[in-house]
C-alpha cells in the first residue's frame, strides 16, 4: 500500500495577540495514512484532534512540518501549497465531513447534494439521480428532496450534509464527529457509505465521540494525548 | 510564524485579475501602500477593512476610475494586454463597459435615478453598440430577471424603488454584458438586514450559476464570509493578511485580523 | 509716399458690417467645420445690431459669405415675408449691396430659421441655418466639458438611451424638431430646430449647410454629399411628420410640410410652410409662367 498522506513533524499553535500569548495545540506530529486505511484520532479533550483535522484541511495554518499528499497530479505539501491549489484539491480530492451543513438559501436539498458531482463534471441528470439515491440512503424523505434545507431540522440538515460530503469518492476524507446526534438509520447508512469508500481506496482520518460506531472500519489509532505518545507515531513536546 | 507558501503547482490557469505593487497618495494621506492582489477565474475575493483602509480606493482602481502613483493592473482576457492603468480614456471606457461590472454602495453613483430601470440596464448595451430596441429590451429584461428584480416594475425609475431594488438594478446593469469581472463595493451596506440577506443570496446564486469572478469590498465580515472564497484584510492602505476565507475566519494570524474577527463573532 | 496713399478713406462701417478680422476668423472656423463634418467649432461671436437669439449666428455667417454678386434669400419658419426674415434680408442687402430674392432657385445664399426649402438645393447654393442650442448632448449631459469628451470619444450611448426612454414611456420617439443626427458616421449634431420632415434633405445633399449659434458661439457644417443619419434603433424606423397627405388650403399644393391653422370648432386647416413654394403654386394656378424646381418630396414621400 502506498501512503496517501504522510504527516511529518507537524506543529500547530495559536498566537493570541490580544492576550500576548501562544497556545500550543500539538507539535511534531508524524504519521502516515495509506489508501483505503482508516485512522482514528484519539485523545483527551483539547488534545488537538479537531485542530489536526482542520490543519490538514488548511483551515488552520501550521507552524512547522510537512503534510505530503499524494494527489492524482503528484505529491504536494499541503502545509505549503498555494491557496488556489488547496481550493482545487478541496473540490476534487480532499473531503471534510462535519455534522454541520452550510445550507444556502433557495438551493434545494438534491441540488446541494448533487453539486460536488456537477463540479466534477457529471451530467446534470446523472448527478441529480445519484443525489436522490444518496438522500434516500441517509433516510431523507423524498418529499424533502426538492425543498430548501434552510428550513430543515438539525437532524435532517445533517443527513443532507453527509449525503453531500460523501457523494463523490475522495482520495482523502477528514471526518470530524460526523455521527454526533445522528439517528440509528442514518448512522448505519453513514458507516455503510464509509465502508464502501474505504474499499474503493479512500484514506480516512476521523474523530469520533463514539468510536464503537465505526469500530470495524478502524485500522489504526493515533493517540494525540501529549503524555501518551507512541514514539513511532508521534513525538510531542509538552504544552 | 507560519510557513511560506509555494507558487501554485496544480492550477495552471493564470489569475484573471492581477494588481501589483500599487501605491497612491492623496496630499499627505497615503491611501494605498504597495498593495498587490489577484483573483483566479471564478473566484470571489473579499476585501475587508475599516473605513479609510484603502479598500474602496483599490476597488475603484480595479474599475479604472482612479490611477495609482505606482503599480500595475492586468486582466488576463483576450485583447486585453499590458498595464491597464496605461490605457487612454477611450480604451478604459470600452473595457469597463464590456468586461467589468460594478455595484456601488450608493446607487446614485451607478444609476440614472430618473430613467427607467430597464433603460439603466440598456445603457450598458448601448455603450457596447447594441442598436435594436427589441434586443435591448429583451436583454435588459433577462439581466433584471437574473438579479431577481420584479419584472412588473421594469420601467419604474430607480428613484421610486427601495434600496434593495436599486441594488438589483445596479446588479442587472453590471451583469448585462456578462462581464469577466464583477466588482462590489459594500453592495448591501445601508440595507435592512432582511433585504441584505436577499441581495446576498442573489449574488451567491449568480456566482454559482455563472462562475463569475468577483471582488467584494465590505467592512461587514458576515457579507464577506457569505460570499468570499479568499479574503484580503486591509488596514491603513496596506494588506495585513490574505488567506482562504475559512482560514482567515478560523485561524487569523495578524493581530488586527484577530481583533476584527473576534469583534464580530 | 504719403500716409493717405497707404490707408483707405474713412468709412462708417466695413463692407458687410463685420470687420475684416471677424470675417477672417469666421472663414477659418467654417473651413474647419467643413473639414470635420458635424463637429462644433467655437468662434468669437461678434455683436451685430440684433439681439442674441434672433439669428445672430446665421447672420454673421451670411455677412461673411456675402459679396455684391450673391443673391440672398432669408426665411423664417419657411416664410420669406415674416418680420424677422424681412429685417435680416434688408440688413444684408443694405450692408453688402447684395441682390435679394424669395425664389429658392435664384438664391446663392439662403439663411433660414427652422426650415429647409422644399425645392432641392444645388451644388452652388449654401444654406445657413440659425441654431439656438448647438449641443445635442445637453439633455443627457448638462456638464459641457464632459459633453465635449463624449463627442471626442463618440460616446453616444446616452443619446440612444433618451430614445429608449421615450419609446418606453410614450410608445414612440417623441423628439420632434432638432432630431439628433449622426454626421459622416462620426459626430452627432443637432440639425437646428428643423422638423423631422427636413432632416432627410441633409443626407447626401448637393449643397453645403452651415449651422451657426450666435449666443452659444458654435459653428458646424454638413458639407455636400455627406451622410446625415437620424439616430434610430435598427428595428424602429425613422418617421417624418404625417404631412404627406395634407393639402394647402390656399395654394392647393399637396404632399409638403404644412403649418396647422386651428379653426373655430376644433378643426384645422393647413397651409404649406414653405411660403414661396405656395406662391409658385398659386401663380401657376393663375396661369403665370413660373419655374418650379425639383422637390425632395414627391407625392408626400421622400425620394430615394
Amino acid at each position: 500500500m502506498t501512503a496517501v498522506l504522510e504527516i511529518d513533524g507537524l506543529s500547530k499553535a495559536f498566537d493570541l495577540h490580544h492576550l500576548g500569548n501562544r497556545i500550543a495545540a500539538f507539535s511534531k506530529i508524524s504519521f502516515a495514512v495509506d489508501a483505503g486505511e482508516f485512522v482514528l484520532l484519539k485523545g483527551a479533550n483539547g488534545a488537538g484532534k479537531s485542530t489536526l483535522l482542520r490543519t490538514l484541511y488548511r483551515s488552520y495554518l501550521p507552524q512547522a512540518g510537512q503534510i505530503r499528499f499524494q494527489s492524482s497530479h503528484g505529491e504536494i505539501d499541503l502545509a505549503r501549497a498555494a491557496e488556489v491549489d488547496i481550493a482545487y484539491l478541496r473540490r476534487s480530492e480532499i473531503g471534510f465531513v462535519t455534522q454541520f451543513l452550510t445550507a444556502r438559501p433557495r438551493v434545494s436539498a438534491e441540488a446541494i447534494v448533487a453539486e460536488p458531482l456537477r463540479l466534477a463534471g457529471v451530467a446534470a441528470d446523472d448527478a441529480l439521480e445519484q443525489a436522490r439515491h444518496a438522500l434516500d440512503i441517509f433516510g431523507v424523505k423524498p418529499d424533502l428532496w426538492p425543498a430548501y434545507p434552510t428550513t430543515f431540522s438539525g437532524g435532517e440538515q445533517q443527513k443532507v450534509n453527509l449525503a453531500r460530503a460523501l457523494i463523490l469518492p475522495q482520495r482523502l476524507l477528514l471526518l470530524d464527529e460526523p455521527t454526533a446526534s445522528l439517528d440509528a438509520k442514518a448512522r448505519a447508512a453513514l458507516v455503510a457509505r464509509l465502508a464502501e469508500l474505504k474499499s474503493q481506496g479512500t484514506a480516512m482520518i476521523g474523530v469520533f465521540h463514539h468510536p464503537d460506531d465505526v469500530e470495524h472500519l478502524i485500522d489504526r489509532i493515533v493517540d494525540l494525548t501529549p503524555d501518551h505518545y507512541n514514539e513511532e507515531d508521534r513525538a510531542d513536546v509538552a504544552v | 510564524m507560519t510557513l511560506a507558501l509555494e507558487a501554485p503547482r496544480f492550477v495552471k490557469t493564470l489569475p484573471l485579475l492581477r494588481v501589483d505593487h500599487v501605491s497612491k497618495t492623496y496630499g499627505d494621506v497615503q491611501a494605498l501602500r504597495d498593495v498587490s492582489a489577484y483573483a483566479y477565474p471564478g473566484e470571489v475575493l473579499g476585501i475587508v477593512g475599516e473605513s479609510g483602509s484603502g479598500k474602496s480606493t483599490l476597488l475603484r482602481m480595479m474599475n479604472l476610475e482612479e490611477t495609482p502613483d505606482q503599480g500595475s493592473y492586468s486582466l488576463n482576457l483576450p485583447e486585453t494586454e499590458g498595464n491597464l492603468f496605461d490605457l487612454d480614456r477611450f480604451a478604459r471606457r470600452m473595457l469597463c463597459a464590456t468586461k467589468i461590472g460594478i455595484v456601488y454602495q450608493n446607487p446614485h453613483l451607478g444609476l440614472l435615478m430618473k430613467h427607467s430601470s430597464s433603460g439603466n440596464v440598456a445603457e450598458r448595451l448601448l455603450v457596447a453598440g447594441e442598436r435594436s430596441f427589441a434586443t435591448l429590451r429583451a436583454k435588459a429584461t433577462t439581466a433584471l430577471e437574473a438579479s431577481e428584480f420584479p419584472l412588473e416594475r421594469l420601467d419604474a425609475p430607480p428613484i421610486e424603488l427601495s434600496g434593495g431594488m436599486q441594488q438589483r438594478v445596479q446588479l442587472a446593469k453590471a451583469i448585462a454584458l456578462e462581464p469577466a469581472l464583477l466588482l462590489l463595493d459594500e453592495p448591501t451596506t445601508g440595507l435592512d438586514v432582511s433585504v441584505q440577506a436577499l441581495v446576498l443570496d442573489t449574488l451567491k446564486r449568480l456566482q454559482q450559476d455563472r462562475q463569475i469572478t468577483m471582488v467584494i469590498v465590505s467592512h461587514d465580515l458576515g457579507v464577506i464570509r457569505t460570499l468570499a472564497d479568499r479574503v484580503m484584510v486591509m488596514r491603513r492602505g496596506q494588506v495585513v493578511e490574505t488567506g482562504l476565507a475559512d482560514q482567515i475566519f478560523q485561524d487569523p494570524q495578524h493581530a488586527y485580523t484577530q481583533q476584527l474577527v473576534h469583534a464580530k463573532l | 509716399m504719403s500716409l493717405s496713399e497707404l490707408t483707405k478713406p474713412w468709412e462708417a462701417m466695413s463692407y458687410g458690417f463685420l470687420d475684416a478680422s471677424a470675417k477672417r476668423e469666421l472663414r477659418r472656423k467654417m473651413i474647419k467645420a467643413v473639414a470635420v463634418p458635424g463637429c462644433q467649432m467655437p468662434y468669437a461671436s461678434r455683436e451685430v445690431p440684433m439681439a442674441r437669439g434672433w439669428g445672430t449666428g446665421g447672420l454673421q455667417v451670411s455677412l461673411t459669405l456675402v459679396n455684391p454678386e450673391t443673391t440672398v434669400k432669408v426665411i423664417d419658419q419657411g416664410a420669406d415675408d415674416s418680420v424677422n426674415a424681412a429685417s435680416i434680408r434688408r440688413f444684408i442687402a443694405r450692408v453688402a449691396g447684395a441682390p435679394v430674392t424669395m425664389d429658392t432657385l435664384q438664391a446663392d445664399l439662403i439663411q433660414s430659421r427652422h426650415r429647409i426649402p422644399e425645392e432641392i438645393l444645388s451644388e452652388d447654393q449654401i444654406l445657413v441655418l440659425q441654431v439656438p442650442n448647438p449641443e445635442p448632448l445637453r439633455p443627457v449631459q448638462p456638464n459641457m466639458s464632459i459633453a465635449r469628451q463624449m463627442h471626442a470619444d463618440a460616446d453616444y450611448g446616452r443619446m440612444w438611451l433618451q430614445l429608449y426612454e421615450q419609446i418606453v414611456r410614450s410608445g414612440r420617439v417623441m423628439q420632434g424638431a432638432s432630431y439628433p443626427s449622426l454626421v459622416h458616421g462620426r459626430h452627432i449634431m443637432t440639425p437646428s430646430p428643423i422638423p423631422r420632415w427636413d432632416v432627410p434633405k441633409l443626407h447626401m445633399a448637393k449643397h453645403l449647410t452651415i449651422l451657426s449659434a450666435g449666443r452659444e458661439k458654435r459653428i458646424y457644417a454638413v458639407p455636400p454629399y455627406t451622410r446625415v443619419e437620424p439616430l434610430v434603433f435598427s428595428d424602429v424606423p425613422y418617421r417624418v411628420e404625417d404631412h404627406g397627405g395634407l393639402t394647402c388650403h390656399r395654394s392647393g399644393t399637396k404632399g409638403f410640410f404644412m403649418n396647422e391653422i386651428p379653426q373655430d370648432g376644433g378643426t384645422s386647416t393647413y397651409e404649406v410652410s414653405d411660403s414661396e413654394w405656395g406662391v409658385k403654386a398659386i401663380r401657376q394656378r393663375d396661369g403665370e409662367g413660373v419655374i418650379k424646381g425639383e422637390t425632395w418630396y414627391k407625392n408626400g414621400e421622400m425620394a430615394q
